[in-house]
């Protein structure tokens, strides 16, 4: 199971309490976990990238394994430790505004 | 006995408030979806239990909620405002071309007859239309599309759809208002559009009676006499008694010529409410004294109400989207402030009292009256 890390205004939009656990078929990629969450939650869409599939909105960043994969290609397979369910995938709202 | 329920979006959530026809015990329940911004919340005048809100956040974009229960409960519907067909530019800040991008929903209106058919207003300017509680949304592209669209530009909050008026009496007309392009005016159910600016006057464009680029704060109309209209300009409060065929001014002995709400009482439509800033670049009341402004004329001549309201040191602003009034045999008139008081007037303006205090700063307020 892939976990998912939300921030807390999409945990109450989604209305879940802590982590997220997702079942992703195939190779996991950040664009098939979150296929995955907007399937599981679909008010989550047009909140963390476009509707579709679009791209990442803005303030919003990609963290795993203290690395920062906001700026890698949607279809770059996670870090093995992610797919593996050891590692979190942390989706942030970047920090702006203090 | 017939009561109110007001409806207060704000910087950090969205607050009811009900009270029985006297307005005097207030229940307020919120915050709703705390954290977001809040632009506004509107209930649907066939179905009053049915409100819709829209919140947004600059992280995680835009959501619209739904209640079916007065604000007991609420759900997620539709977010996705697309717009339709190729964007375009307009005037960006510095005049150059600019993307169309949709930000925002800044103000939803319910159609009156149909608890399912809501509009929006949106920042990149755009008017949206759901006829199915909110679930989808599809775009009424002839305003955006006008042939003035690439000569339009962002006010300082944006550029925004901010007002949107369905005329009671002449089915298909309807009006709205963008900062800052100036109003508009549609015939056909909002598929064309044609402006209705002229008597307008602006400092800040090249040609300051020009067709487009006023910035328009806030249209206000009363459903017995919908050729009248009030207009709270950037500059000026307006008039027109020819569904925006010409404007004149009617700021009349107003302390100012900058605001952003305007108002008209639900029983007389010649009695309107403003409430004067001291300028564009001093956005508090003049003297740090609140005072809402009715004229019972229809305009030019003001008479300062002040009675229970803060007539020392307050400078907050009242927003475009924040005065509102109620139904009931004694008007009442309510405004919300950016420094989180909602004010409360039961008897038409004379007297005031805040209802809630230290709220968030408040972006809208809505009464209903209800039965």
């Amino acid at each position: 199971m892939i976990r998912v890390v939300l921030p807390a205004h999409l945990r109450t939009l989604a209305r879940v309490d802590g982590e997220v656990e997702l079942r992703v078929e195939g190779e996991v990629t950040q664009r098939a976990v979150l296929d995955a969450l907007e399937a599981r939650y679909p008010v989550l869409r047009g909140t963390i990238r476009g509707h579709g599939g679009g791209p990442r909105r803005a303030f919003v960043r990609f963290f795993a394994c203290e690395q920062d994969l906001s700026h890698e290609s949607p279809d770059a397979p996670l870090p093995a430790a992610v797919a593996a369910g050891t590692e979190p995938y942390l989706i942030v709202g970047a920090m702006a505004g203090g | 006995m017939s009561r109110v329920r007001v409806l207060v979006g704000t910087r950090k959530g969205a607050f009811v408030l009900n009270a029985d026809g006297k307005r005097e015990k207030w229940d307020v329940s919120g915050p709703f979806f705390p954290g977001w911004e809040i632009y506004h919340v509107a209930g649907s005048p066939a179905d009053p239990d049915r409100l819709f809100a829209s919140q947004s956040s600059g992280w995680f974009g835009q959501v619209i909620q739904r209640s079916d229960d007065g604000g007991a409960t609420w759900e997620t519907v539709g977010n996705e405002f697309s717009y339709d067909g190729a964007t375009g530019t307009h005037q960006w800040y510095d005049g150059t071309p600019h993307p169309w991008e949709f930000a925002r929903v800044w103000h939803l209106e319910p159609a009156p007859d149909d608890p399912d058919t809501v509009y929006a207003g949106v920042e990149d300017a755009g008017l949206f239309k759901s006829t199915d509680g909110g679930q989808h949304w599809a775009e009424l592209p002839g305003l955006r599309t006008h042939r003035s669209g690439p000569s339009w530009q962002p006010g300082a909050g944006g550029m925004c759809l901010h007002t949107i008026i369905l005329d009671p009496a002449h089915p298909g007309r309807m009006y709205a208002a963008i900062s800052a392009a100036g109003a508009f005016r549609s015939d056909d159910y909002g598929q064309t559009w044609e402006p209705v600016n002229r008597g307008l006057h602006s400092e800040g464009i090249p040609d300051e009676d020009a067709e487009v680029g006023h910035c328009v704060h806030r249209i206000a109309m009363h459903p017995s006499r919908p050729e009248v209209l009030y207009m709270q300009k950037h500059w000026d409060v307006m008039r027109t008694d020819d569904a925006g065929g010409s404007w004149h001014e009617i700021s009349g002995n107003l302390p100012t010529d900058f605001g952003f709400p305007i108002g008209v009482h639900a029983h007389e439509p010649d009695t309107v409410y403003v409430v004067p800033i001291t300028s564009d670049s001093h956005h508090f009341p003049p003297e740090g004294k609140l005072r809402v402004y009715r004229s019972r004329t229809g305009g030019d001549d003001w008479q300062a109400l002040t009675r229970g309201l803060p007539q020392a040191h307050c400078y907050v602003n009242v927003l475009r989207d924040a005065m509102a009034v109620d139904s009931l045999e004694d008007c009442g008139v309510y405004f919300g402030t950016t420094g989180g008081q909602v004010y409360a007037s039961a008897d038409a303006g004379d007297n005031w009292a805040p209802i809630v205090r230290d709220l968030p700063a408040v972006l809208s307020v809505e009464v209903q009256t209800l039965s």
